[in-house]
């Protein structure tokens, strides 16, 4: 079975917003309690720069990226 | 590797006039020597100074850091835990038992939401201004109001209670005031919330303090909470707006570049967080023996992080002195912190910034500053967010 490249972990997640900042096309807050909601668990390559942006500027560690095997070589 | 280990007695008073947005020269010296070096808390506990990026940020992010402020070994008496609801002070899960239903009234999209009547408070602070002036001092006719009246408005804090109470967060944020005078502050502000909170329980408004009183927070902990909240939530976006204008009064290349191209707004603000970093050091104290940087961090160790500093490390950031509206990596700064204390009220910082530069720059075609730069008189070090006190700044009448 092929696991998802983009994962969230709400349990760490503290709600601060980064990735619904730098990438909102991926990434949203839950209006309850601030914490991520993954809109795209394989966003479309026009997105992924920002994701693995977001990866980069989470506070708390809570989504990882893993990215798509290139193809070829 | 030892014998490069560095040594700083102590963090300096002031900084160069000349150089009023750098870190100071100490602490610059400080990391070429290296990202961590020995240091000596002002009550002569050892601890250790870090000023490179990626060893501050990574004690942020490590959970065998603490910030409870009954563990900071700083002076040789225990200090108390923090208040209820200071969570600032505190490590999860008592941290994120506060932090989890605040969260979701500080999202991207609920601040966005209040851009709208962000600009109205701007533009009437703006209009009092133009209709005044010039001059006028930037710091009490814009840096200040604004963020006080979002902040208040949020919270339920009524209208006629701020002025009062914006004193009281200047005397103990200002860095100036004696121990007595602090307390008093405190004391006073601590009373006032304690009737804010009561009077939210008994007449809950549209507001957040309101909307909190509905969980199962006690009153103790709304009025700690609450203090947090404004004392963070207007003092250093104050002082972002102020001191970040100055920067751009002392570069003038970069301001004509903002006002000519509105896109560059919200990279604009993520720059002046970077390079002016007015929340200048934190603390955390290790709760194990941690290697960092090829030294020990023993247990019970307090480290104070120099936020500043990292945020002007050229391994991260190139040509780090340069103040650059265009800089494309700015975002990855630490001027917000990182890990799970990141400050919660960014997003509402940044949705202010934002409206409040474009709005300044738009009005004031040929805003400037109305005495010599060397005579603008900044806050000391010793208080803990950085920024100026006031800001004579002048322009052509009749220009707008």
């Amino acid at each position: 079975m092929r696991t998802t490249p983009l994962r969230a972990d709400r349990e760490r997640c503290i709600g601060a917003g980064m990735c619904a900042l730098t990438a909102p096309e991926v990434f949203d807050q839950d209006p309850d309690d601030g914490r991520v909601l993954l809109l795209r668990a394989d966003p479309p390559a026009a997105h992924r720069a920002a994701a693995q942006t977001a990866v980069g500027v989470c506070p708390s560690g809570a989504i990882t990226f893993q990215e798509p095997e290139p193809s070829g070589s | 590797m030892n014998e490069s280990l560095h040594t700083v007695t102590a963090l300096p008073a002031a900084r160069p006039a000349d150089r009023p947005f750098d870190p100071p020269a100490e602490l610059l010296d400080a990391r070429r020597h290296g990202p961590i070096s020995r240091y000596t808390h002002p009550g002569g506990r050892p601890g250790w100074l870090i000023t490179g990026y990626d060893l501050v940020r990574s004690v942020l992010a490590d959970p065998r850091f603490s910030s409870r402020r009954e563990l900071m070994n700083v002076v040789d008496f225990e200090l108390p835990p923090a208040p209820p609801g200071e969570f600032l002070l505190m490590d999860d899960p008592q941290h994120r038992r506060y932090r989890k239903p605040l969260a979701g009234r500080f999202t991207v999209r609920r601040m966005r939401l209040l851009a709208e009547r962000i600009e109205q408070i701007t533009a009437e602070c703006l209009d009092a201004m133009e209709q005044t002036g010039p001059p006028a001092d930037l710091v009490t006719a814009f840096a200040k109001p604004i963020p006080t009246i979002v902040i208040c408005e949020l919270l339920g804090v009524p209208y006629e209670d701020r002025g009062s109470f914006q004193e009281q967060i200047d005397t103990f944020m200002g860095g100036e005031t004696s121990e007595e005078e602090l307390m008093a502050a405190y004391t006073a502000t601590q009373e006032y919330l304690a009737e804010l909170v009561a009077a939210k329980r008994a007449n809950p408004t549209d507001d957040v303090l309101s909307e909190l009183t509905g969980t199962d927070l006690t009153d103790e902990e709304l009025k700690g909470i609450s203090l947090i909240l404004l004392a963070a939530g207007f003092d250093t976006t104050a002082n972002m707006l102020s001191l970040g204008t100055f920067a751009l009064l002392r570069n003038p290349e970069q301001m004509a570049a903002l006002r000519a191209d509105p896109a560059l707004t919200d990279g604009a603000v993520e720059e002046l967080l970077r390079y002016l970093s007015v929340a200048k050091t934190f603390m955390r104290t290790a709760l194990e023996d941690v290697e960092l940087g090829g030294r020990t961090i023993e247990a019970g160790t307090t480290v104070v992080l120099s936020y500043h500093t990292a945020n002007r490390d050229p391994e991260r950031f190139a040509d780090p002195d340069v103040l650059d509206l265009r800089r494309q990596d700015a975002g990855g700064h630490l001027a917000f912190s990182h890990g799970i204390h990141q400050c919660l009220g960014q997003q509402l910082a940044r949705v202010e910034m934002r409206v409040a530069f474009r709005a300044l720059v738009d009005r004031f075609p040929t805003l400037r500053l109305a005495v010599p730069a060397e005579e603008v008189r900044l806050r000391p070090e010793t208080a803990d967010i950085y920024g100026v006190k006031s800001l004579p700044v002048t322009w052509d009448k009749g220009e707008s």
